[in-house]
């Protein structure tokens, strides 16, 4: 099968989403398909060999922040080319209701559409963007997949269409056979995100270290993720802040090496999470993971099952549970178990195949993803120019 | 003077109308040519689907009454093809059922896969069996979006529509057979 997939973000800049369509486009290519994904990105030097360059993001004000999209007429360009070029049998757009490439993909080509929705908006911002275009945008989408519960109920109310839930993936194995970064020799809790984005929930885990402290002589927290430590921990008094080791920003063999030598995974995200990946990476990595009870978080565990849950933002809490925790091996061992079994349903080779479904139930032998020239003015002026009959 | 305000006013609505009617017009054609696609992909993985079945009868895994029975639902599933809608979702509704009849649990299709070939038509058929759902729901949905716009009252004031017909969603029992249920 020959794939289109449109990635709205740049590719050279960390997210869920990007990785998201790696993820993707990697698996289907092992499994014998050609995948080709346009996107924009900064430096094309670093573009894998199946994406295209789909231009530079510009920083535009949008929503009340800062978005770096890719517009304009240039892309517009581009994305017909690539269109045109493709071939493809079926077109995958992400997130074709933030305004990027992908909104674009979905204007400038017709036939088997499926777009993947990864956020959930309130309903004032998708009216903001523009209640019209987002269905015009839909309409022509054959089917829409949500990942995560709260991102298909965000279709569901505010567009009014149906959606596919079909969860995020997780290269498991990747994870699974991650050799430890190093034996730390004390017992180690480890922390995964942004350092200062405050829906992760740094300081609620800062907050609950020094009682965890006393309950756990020795125990030390490892923070993994960008941000500088130095603002972060400026409250932190010097004798604990010994005990916080930042390894920074890492690659993803990195990351899976750090998970794998800490006892315990903490997630003390106080909201705004849909999913929850990371969470799956842990499990995946074998390490026991105590999680805030978000919704999102307490499905990922299976309602509390394979993990321990505590309440959003109540440290002391989050110091109990991971105290408890780190005294009985035996809890963290079958822990550790569960989490293994659970996150084999969410590795990329069964999710790869449920999306595979989706696109075969929208390909119907005849039709290919073709350049829509339909009530554009222009589209129509360039094909003449061409030379095609319009 | 005045009139010539009121004349330019009026070709100003005229032409916006008109620009409105032609944009909503385009949705139209792009709805319609959606729910095609979805009719032509439904019908494929339907089609999939009885031949699947047939072949699987003509295994001999089953035992003579379930096979004669499948292979009669899947014939009448497919000799439905050119009817009324209202038949064919019968026709297979029917076969489902047969098929639920056939593959009651998953032990029981654990041992029809002892026979290689089966076992591989059993796969098939459970990829198929998730595609004809998939494909009735994105169909369904593309006939609401369509609906959606053909209710409003300039398109049926105006006609937009033309000749095409109102769309109608389709209706059938399409539960995989629970011996084809994912592990």
């Amino acid at each position: 099968m020959r794939i289109g997939i449109v990635c709205p973000y740049a590719w050279d800049v960390p997210g869920g989403v990007q990785v998201h369509i790696r993820d993707l486009a990697e698996t289907l290519i092992e499994r014998g398909h050609e995948v080709s994904v346009l996107t924009p990105v900064d430096d094309p030097g670093e573009l894998p060999a199946y994406a295209v360059d789909g231009g530079r993001p510009r920083a535009i004000p949008y929503n009340g922040s800062i978005v770096r999209l890719t517009l304009g007429v240039k892309a517009t360009a581009r994305v017909r080319r690539w269109i045109r070029d493709g071939n493809f049998d079926v077109l995958h757009v992400h997130e074709p209701l933030a305004p990027s490439l992908g909104g674009l993909a979905c204007w400038a080509a017709r036939g088997p559409i499926v777009a993947t929705v990864h956020s959930s908006v309130e309903r004032s911002r998708v009216l903001a963007t523009g209640y019209y275009l987002a269905q015009t945008v839909l309409e022509k989408v054959s089917a829409i997949i949500a990942v995560s519960e709260n991102a298909r109920r965000t279709i569901v109310d505010h567009v009014g269409a149906d959606a596919v839930l079909i969860p995020n993936g997780v290269r498991v194995n990747r994870f699974a056979e991650a050799a430890p970064l190093r034996d730390w020799g004390v017992p180690t809790v480890l922390f995964l995100g942004r350092l200062d984005e405050r829906r992760k929930g740094l300081t609620v885990l800062l907050e609950a270290f020094p009682l965890l402290r006393e309950r756990v002589p020795g125990v030390q927290l490892i923070l993994v993720g960008p941000g500088d430590p130095d603002e972060v921990l400026a409250d932190v008094e010097p004798d604990l802040r010994q005990h916080i080791i930042c390894l920074g920003r890492v690659d993803d063999v990195e990351k899976a090496r750090a998970l794998a030598s800490a006892d315990i995974y903490v997630a003390p995200h106080t909201g705004g999470e849909s999913f929850g990946i990371v969470l799956l990476e842990a499990m995946a990595a074998g390490t026991p993971v105590v999680a805030s009870d978000l919704d999102a978080f307490e499905r990922v565990l299976d309602d509390g099952r394979c993990g321990v849950t505590f309440p959003v933002g109540d440290h002391e809490a989050l110091a109990r549970a991971v105290g408890d925790l780190l005294a009985d091996p035996e809890r963290r061992s079958s822990l550790s178990d569960m989490g293994r079994a659970r996150v084999r349903r969410y590795d990329w080779a069964s999710v790869s195949e449920d999306v595979l479904h989706v696109y075969e139930s929208v390909i119907t032998g005849q039709q290919k993803v073709e350049e829509d020239l339909r009530g554009q003015i222009v589209g129509r002026l360039a094909r003449r120019g061409r030379g095609v009959a319009p | 003077m005045n009139g010539w305000w009121w004349l330019a006013l009026g070709l100003l609505f005229v032409l916006l109308l008109a620009l409105y009617l032609s944009m909503t017009a385009g949705r139209l054609d792009r709805l319609h040519r959606r729910i095609d696609s979805a009719e032509t992909a439904l019908d494929l993985q339907l089609l999939r689907r009885s031949a699947l079945a047939l072949d699987l009868a003509s295994t001999g895994v089953f035992d003579p009454a379930t096979t004669v029975v499948l292979a009669d639902s899947a014939h009448a599933a497919r000799a439905a093809q050119d009817d009324e809608r209202g038949s064919r979702g019968l026709a297979e509704s029917n076969l489902t059922r047969v098929l639920a009849e056939a593959l009651p649990d998953r032990e029981d299709v654990d041992e029809l896969r002892d026979d290689p070939e089966a076992a591989q038509m059993l796969e098939e058929l459970r990829g198929t069996c998730v595609r004809v759902q998939l494909s009735r729901r994105f169909l369904n949905d593309g006939v609401r979006a369509c609906r959606q716009v053909r209710k409003q009252r300039f398109v049926r004031w105006f006609r937009l529509a033309g000749r095409t017909p109102w769309p109608e969603t389709v209706e059938m029992d399409d539960t995989p057979p629970p011996g084809l249920a994912p592990h």
